[in-house]
């Protein structure tokens, strides 16, 4: 052999000795030094994590009636990635589709396509990566589950679209409480991020309103999961583990679906009496919407809550259509998504009076025992009386009986003059302006319940960042030649020294009129404080969670803030109040034979280029008042024509009035709490 | 050193009997080493096919062991071609290297033809009939090796370097299936060839510049090959995902991931044989032929694996062994080239699997499952012991 073939020989030698090190040490990288990494990645390619969704806690009343129960249901999903990849962007599928489910595909096309610029609801609010429900079935109807199994025979013809059991929500009550319940709806991209909604998978339903919205951490529970071991195709070849899913809590309202039952029946049939009644202005009134708050006056907790217009809150499962959704936001259908109760502010008007005879008296101006004139006009500032009759001198329960609003012009003038009137020293004493801010007037009362609004308080800051807000316009009109001569003169004073609290805006704020405005929830914690001897507390219409486990957390009353109003002043205010539906007060013809003592302040709130806003703030039995109830209808009237009525009939189911049996005897709701039983039903308060 | 010995010619008279089982028999005078390194390395193999397909024909409601039983019989029809290299007379091995490469060519030619079929995206199968397919590009190896060997050896000036134009004559005859294999195309079975070539040429003596020469054309003509888009789009895929193994981690870069995946999740000691959770769930593809290395990652863990390489490495060290020993210039050229062959394959098989090499589909010699492969990796070793047997001869 030559010298040069064993030289070749000894670097072949080489080379494999190489070789062969390098792959060793390779081999020696992969498998120990960077070994975890890819055993994470083997773990992950094999293991697959499969949601089971915990079952939403149920909702009962507080006498364990269920509001808001589970049931299956048949889900038809459209994912709209899947149609993006047909070759015509899934117009055919969704032909097939609307053919097969009864709802026109344009509509399907509005539902499946993502919130974003130019969609307005109705449109896909959830992630755009999940498939959008647009039907849904009662799973043991035979008909509905025919239709179902023609899309799952013919899956060729309708790529993305599924069919699927899912648990939903069913509302025994039918439309009853459907504001104070709330809906469900999927998660937005953008939430699904957010701490509040950490752990909850994406395709969750959560609730979007009422307690549903507001109790959601506690009814959602949390979802279990059940690793699968799949192979390279996803075929599923074993489990390694489960969590089980955790129930969500179920949820006992105060709620008393009865008295609920009530309240929405005299509110509804309160507005169809109205709209059959002459305006002031002449013409039928058009009493497009109203509400009623029924709360317990010494804890707050809230029995019935209605809004006028409501809604059925079935139209949210499985997903509102497009056409659904447009009249549930439609003002000239009174938009009947809007709860009334905590989301509708209106000037108080009359009702308000409580509050600024507590602050006359109070200031130390006024005394309990004074008598005051009651002229047709106030005077100084030329405002007259409601209806311009002139009372003479009265006392301060008079003035509230009888709803003299001349007495309260001169309170509250005097209390501006008293402040500097028109140059108003450094810090004025503002007394009813404070007191209604200690009755909690401006301020959301933290009802459990989402987006409520929190009102206005026309004061002086109030005053300056209006002006502050429009002087620029106005100012431009006031040299505006297209404007009449005495609009431009409006502006120009308004543009000079309209930031200005004069002494009509403190007249105005006497009588709750003018800018100040509440919410029927919000005058419901005046009247109770008013009745339960000064506690402003805050309402609450959840009364206890059970959870699966046996646990009970109760919600205990919680009360804000006592106002500085001497006890007997108090008293004196629901002496005056029960006067009101007597003889001779403003609302006795609608509580003739009551069957209970009613004290209650009537409120006729006028309002810009609208009818007046009807009132009724009450409380009963008026010597040991229980309950509060306000009644408001909006465009409604005169208080005492109107919202009085409806709130005595809401007294005589609750106490059984006119024939009818109590809903709730002694308005009292019951002390106990529903139980739930080991099996997972609810127990009646009391009962095994 | 001749071929025409007289003790070789007494030993020939004596009768393949006499040969065999005699006092000075080729049993007692066996390469023992190399042959108890390449038994291991299929019975190694056997297992990690059973295991790469076990869980496949259970859930096809097949046969667990389907893929076992024709592996060990592929081994055993194997062993048989090997004995029979190994034992055949040696002269008539080189005598039959014109036949044996002719008939290759043919071979490699009818899978061009109407004949040929393509299996698992590889034009590059004969089928012969329901489940018998032979490979013939596999037996071209063999071919080549004796081809080149014998055109270098029968040289005239056997002690000098070889001339021009012998070393255009190993050329010319590498070049012919080399077309063919290309024409497949096949890829990863011509870069076997050349690295053959460039083997056979090294260990022949063949002047330094050639070799050097080679490789510059070959880069030369693999770069000119990409530009001139004679790559189908797939091996160009592979090569990107080489190089950059995220690129398309579903895609072409899926294998390479995943087997990089598997390896590496097998650790020290391996998840057992059996229970490796890529291999069961089948993300591996190929994993009995091509990336049967993953198994013996993921199941056998460092220990196994590097085993494995234990047993390569004794292998290709018997044969270079052999050919340094080796009494001829034609036996140890055609050691020489076999040893080229199995080193290239296992580098860029493993080397595949572990994310340093490009993915080819060149199987693992002795491990891999596959008829035509086993047979031509023990051919070739039956060559290795007949050179051996030879060489202790004188």
């Amino acid at each position: 052999m030559s010298e040069r073939s064993q030289l070749r020989l000894f670097v072949l030698r080489v080379l494999v000795v190489t070789i062969l090190a390098t792959l060793f040490g390779r081999l020696w990288f992969l498998q120990v030094y960077a070994g975890d990494t890819f055993d994470q990645a083997a773990s992950a390619n094999r293991v697959r994590e499969v949601v089971e969704p915990a079952p939403r806690g149920e909702l009962y009343d507080a006498r364990g009636l269920p509001l808001v129960r589970n049931r299956t249901a048949l889900v038809v999903s459209v994912s709209r990635s899947a149609l993006q990849r047909e070759s015509d962007r899934g117009a055919a599928v969704l032909d097939r589709l609307a053919a097969v489910i009864d709802v026109p595909a344009a509509d399907l096309a509005k539902q499946i396509t993502p919130c974003g610029m130019q969609s307005a609801p109705p449109c896909w609010r959830g992630s755009p990566f999940q498939p959008v429900p647009v039907q849904e079935y009662d799973a043991r109807d035979p008909a509905a589950l025919a239709r179902v199994l023609r899309i799952e025979e013919h899956r060729e013809d309708f790529p993305g679209v599924s069919a699927e059991f899912a648990a939903v929500r069913d509302y025994p009550g039918g439309q009853r409480g459907a504001h104070l319940l709330g809906y469900l709806g999927p998660l937005s991209q953008e939430e699904t991020t957010r701490p509040e909604y950490a752990g909850v998978r994406p395709t969750a339903l959560v609730g979007r309103s009422g307690v549903e919205a507001s109790y959601d951490a506690a009814l959602r529970g949390t979802d279990g999961s059940r690793q699968l071991l799949v192979d390279n195709v996803g075929t599923v070849t074993g489990t390694r583990g489960r969590t089980a899913p955790q129930p969500g809590d179920t949820l006992v309202l105060s709620i008393d679906a009865q008295v609920q039952a009530v309240a929405e029946d005299a509110l509804r049939r309160a507005i169809e009496r109205a709209r059959t009644m002459e305006s002031r202005a002449g013409g039928l009134l058009v009493a497009d919407s109203g509400s009623i708050v029924v709360m317990e006056a010494r804890t707050g907790r809230v029995v019935a809550m209605a809004s006028y217009p409501s809604y059925d809150p079935a139209v949210f499962v499985g997903g509102a259509t497009p056409a659904q959704y447009a009249e549930l936001v439609d003002e000239s259908r009174g938009a009947p998504l809007v709860f009334r109760a905590i989301q509708g502010a209106y000037a108080p008007a009359s009702t308000f009076k409580v509050v600024s005879t507590a602050a006359a008296v109070s200031s130390g101006d006024y005394p309990l025992g004074g008598s005051y004139p009651c002229p047709g006009v106030y005077a100084p500032t030329g405002q007259r009386n409601f209806d311009s009759a002139p009372l003479g001198t009265i006392d301060l329960r008079t003035a509230l009986v009888k709803s003299c609003d001349t007495v309260f012009y001169k309170f509250g003038y005097e209390q501006w003059q008293r402040d500097g009137g028109n140059r108003p020293v450094a810090a004025p004493r503002d007394p009813m302006i404070a007191m209604a801010k200690a009755f909690g007037l401006g301020e959301r009362t933290g009802v459990d319940l989402p987006s409520e609004r929190r009102g206005t308080i026309a004061d002086r800051a109030y005053k300056q960042a209006f002006w502050e807000s429009t002087k620029d316009n106005r100012c431009a009109g006031a040299v505006n030649p297209a404007l009449t001569e005495e609009r431009r003169q409006a502006n120009a004073e308004f543009c000079s020294d309209g930031n200005r609290f004069r002494g009509g805006d403190a007249t105005n704020f006497a009588i709750g009129q003018g800018d100040t405005l509440v919410t029927p929830l919000q005058l419901a914690t005046v009247y109770a404080a008013i009745a339960n001897g000064g506690a402003v507390l805050e309402p609450h219409v959840g009364r206890a969670l059970l959870s699966p486990g046996g646990a009970v957390r109760e919600i205990a009353p919680v009360v804000k803030r006592t106002v500085p109003v001497a006890p007997e002043v108090l008293g004196y205010v629901r002496d005056a109040l029960s006067g009101v539906t007597q003889p001779g007060g403003t609302a006795a013809g609608a509580f003739v034979g009551a069957p209970v003592a009613v004290a209650g302040k009537t409120g006729t709130g006028e309002v810009a280029n609208a009818q007046d806003t009807s009132w009724f703030a009450s409380f009963a039995p008026a010597e040991n008042p229980e309950l509060v109830v306000v009644g408001m209808v909006s465009q409604g009237g005169t208080g005492g024509t109107v919202a009085a009525p409806m709130v005595r009939e809401v007294y005589d189911g609750i106490y059984g009035g006119a024939g009818r049996a109590p809903a709730l005897p002694g308005g009292r709701l019951p002390d106990l709490l529903p139980t739930r039983r080991p099996d997972g039903s609810i127990a009646p308060p009391g009962m095994p | 050193m001749s071929l025409s010995t007289p003790v070789r010619l007494g030993r020939r008279d004596a009768g393949l009997r006499e040969r065999a089982l005699g006092r000075d028999a080729a049993l007692y005078r066996l390469d023992w080493v190399l042959a108890l390194a390449v038994a291991s390395l299929i019975g190694l193999g056997s297992l990690l096919v059973w295991s790469a397909t076990r869980q496949r024909m259970i859930d096809a409601d097949l046969d667990p062991q389907t893929f076992l039983q024709r592996h060990l019989l592929n081994a055993v029809i194997g062993l048989a071609m090997a004995a029979v290299a190994a034992l055949v007379d040696y002269r008539s091995l080189h005598a039959y290297a014109p036949i044996i490469y002719g008939a290759s060519v043919l071979g490699l030619v009818a899978v061009l033809t109407p004949l040929g079929s393509t299996i698992n995206g590889a034009h590059s199968w004969i089928v012969l009939g329901t489940g018998f397919q032979v490979q013939p590009s596999e037996f071209a190896k063999v071919a080549l090796v004796l081809g080149m060997a014998m055109l270098l050896a029968d040289r005239r000036d056997r002690d000098s370097p070889p001339r021009t134009t012998d070393i255009l004559a190993v050329l010319a005859i590498a070049a012919v299936p080399l077309a063919l294999v290309m024409l497949q195309p096949d890829l990863g079975t011509a870069l076997v060839f050349v690295f053959l070539v460039l083997g056979v040429l090294a260990i022949g003596a063949a002047p330094a510049i050639w070799l050097g020469g080679l490789v510059v054309a070959g880069v030369l003509v693999a770069g000119g090959a990409v530009q001139a888009g004679v790559l189908d789009d797939y091996q160009l895929d592979r090569f990107a995902a080489f190089t950059n193994p995220e690129l398309d981690p579903r895609g072409a870069g899926f294998n390479s991931n995943q087997a990089r995946i598997a390896i590496g999740s097998g650790g020290l000691l391996g998840k057992g044989l059996f229970e490796g959770t890529q291999t069961r769930g089948r993300f591996v593809p190929e994993q009995q032929t091509d990336f049967i290395f993953t198994v013996a990652g993921e199941e056998l863990g460092l220990l196994g694996a590097s085993t494995l390489l234990l047993l390569l490495g004794i292998v290709l060290w018997r044969g270079l062994r052999i050919a340094s020993r080796s009494s001829d210039t034609f036996g140890r050229l055609v050691a020489a080239g076999v040893v080229a062959w199995f080193t290239f394959q296992s580098f860029v098989n493993i080397g595949m699997t572990l994310g340093i090499m490009p993915v080819t589909g060149l199987p693992l010699p002795f491990v891999s499952y596959g008829g035509s492969a086993m047979f031509a990796n023990l051919l070739a070793v039956g060559l290795l012991q007949n050179v051996h047997l030879r060489s202790r001869e004188l």
